[in-house]
């Protein structure tokens, strides 16, 4: 099968790759362009482990087709830390313990990121409704919920 | 019809690993040039946080900072034996093992210092900072890393250690058939609190209450992590999983995870979690395994509540709505 060409900007930098028609863009970002942090868990749009941000939207990687991302601004979790600082919801998962075997947690932070970027200071409502679509099977989702709650809190301190 | 509320409490024992045909893991612990120590296992992290566990538990045992500490778990074809991780056996076999790996490197270790220092090897101690010193005379000291490049460039000593531990077969007695499954069991209570819709059959856990007592917490906010998972995991188990809703009838059973049932961020109950540590006499630092069962209690906790409100016992798991219609209906033609 003919290769198609796809060019996009993932975590600031320009990717360009020939990839099968048809590769979804976990596979693309995984297997052609070696950024990781998206994960496969069900490769059908249930699980929540591949989020990824494409031109500031929260999208499934796992449902979305590579090639429909041409030009796109695509953010991972790889992408959030600012050389060796870590973004505030990668230090606030830390801080409260809200990761364990962590396979949830890149998809976890983009669905918060996501939402903070929207709703700076969300109720616990918002919170659990932004994460209602990633399953997590170790921590009972309760330090998950208090881990985007605590970064939201702790943004806006440092924006007062 | 009516929304009705109960009360269930369930405690349970759990025994720490298993006893089939003796229980063993070893241990290897070495140094770096750099004094560094690299702890080889078969034991897998499971996301349980074995790594960091290990890690500690050599650092103390040797007498490092846990930064300094490696712990490789890489591969069972090339690593020391481990029956595994499972049965909540990690901590408490592998940090044995690890103890004892991590005491003999130690002695090798202090026995190149004192060769450097010139005094006796029982005069020695560690300060945890990198560091080992004459006792009662602090001044007189070397740092671990030129301990380390001593023994690799100068006087040719492996600073390593083995460690096994091994909880061996127990077999019944032939007369009474008494054995001892287990040598180290944790134990834990909950109170839990439901609402069950008796014209429906759905049931809400508004909260549990619960009481572990899992030996020494060897980091505290990881076993919290743990147990705060496992609570959830545990209500789970009693109102929602399953991959054969009718076993043996295959109908209706998941073909994938997809259609496996979990609890999601909006269905959670109040969950307290109270720790009381009686450290364990054959644990590593008085640890016992909570891994599993911190998702046992919870269950009977909850079958005992829905019987508290609505008066009928679901014995199979999950007790789901219909389940309880069923048994609710049974109860009503009696
Ligand atoms: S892998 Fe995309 S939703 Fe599960
Ligand atoms: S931390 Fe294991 S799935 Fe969420």
């Amino acid at each position: 099968m003919a290769k198609v060409p796809v060019q996009f900007t993932l975590n600031g930098s320009e990717k360009a790759e020939f990839i099968d028609s048809g590769t979804t863009l976990l596979n693309a970002l995984r297997d052609k362009i070696g950024d990781t942090s998206p994960k496969g868990g069900c490769h059908q749009g249930t699980c929540g482990a591949c989020s990824v941000i494409v031109d500031g939207e929260l999208r499934l990687s796992c449902l979305t087709l590579a090639e429909t991302c041409n030009g796109a601004s695509i953010t991972t979790t790889s992408g959030l830390a600012d050389g060796g600082v870590l973004h505030t919801l990668q230090r606030a998962f830390l801080d409260t313990f809200a990761t364990q075997c962590g396979f949830c947690s890149p998809g976890m932070i983009i669905a918060a990121k996501v939402l903070l970027d929207h709703t700076p200071n969300p109720s616990r409502e918002e919170v659990v409704e932004a994460l209602s679509g990633n399953i997590c099977r170790c921590t009972g989702y309760e330090p998950i919920i208090q881990a985007v709650l605590t970064a939201a809190r702790s943004n806006s301190q440092n924006a007062a | 019809m009516a929304i009705r509320r109960g009360r269930g409490v369930a405690a349970i024992n759990y025994p720490t690993g298993m006893n089939l045909g003796g229980d063993p893991t070893q241990a290897l612990v070495h140094s770096t040039p750099t004094g560094n120590f690299m702890v080889t296992l078969s034991s897998v992290d499971l996301g349980q946080g074995m790594k960091q566990i290990m890690a500690q538990i050599c650092a103390e045992a040797i007498g490092v900072p846990t930064d300094r500490v490696v712990v490789d778990t890489a591969d069972t074809d090339t690593g020391p034996h481990c029956m595994g991780t499972f049965a909540s056996r990690g901590t408490h076999r592998a940090g044995n093992a690890v103890i004892q790996a991590a005491r003999e490197a130690r002695q090798v270790m202090l026995e190149v210092a004192a060769e450097e220092l010139e005094v006796n090897a029982s005069d020695l101690e560690t300060d945890g900072q990198g560091n080992i010193l004459v006792k009662g005379a602090p001044q007189k000291s070397i740092s671990i890393f030129d301990v380390a490049l001593s023994a690799h460039f100068k006087r040719g000593r492996s600073i390593s250690g083995r460690g096994m531990f091994l909880i061996p077969r127990s077999y019944p007695e032939k007369e009474t058939g008494a054995m001892k499954p287990s040598t180290c069991y944790a134990h834990a209570c909950t109170v839990a609190e439901v609402e069950v819709d008796d014209e429906t059959g759905e049931v809400t856990v508004l909260n549990v209450k619960n009481v572990f007592e899992i030996g020494r917490a060897l980091n505290p906010k990881m076993v919290e992590q743990q147990l705060v998972g496992g609570s959830w995991m545990g209500i789970s188990h009693a109102l929602y999983e399953t991959t054969e809703p009718y076993y043996p009838n295959r109908d209706h059973g998941g073909t994938d995870f997809n259609q496996y049932l979990m609890p999601g961020p909006g269905d959670l109950a109040q969950t307290e979690i109270i720790v009381l540590e009686r450290p364990s006499a054959d644990g590593p630092y008085g640890a016992k395994g909570p891994g599993e069962m911190c998702a046992n209690p919870q269950i009977p906790a909850v079958a005992n509540a829905v019987f508290d409100a609505v008066g009928v016992r679901i014995d199979t798991l999950p007790i789901t709505p219909e389940r309880i219609l069923r048994a609710l209906k049974a109860q009503a033609a009696n």
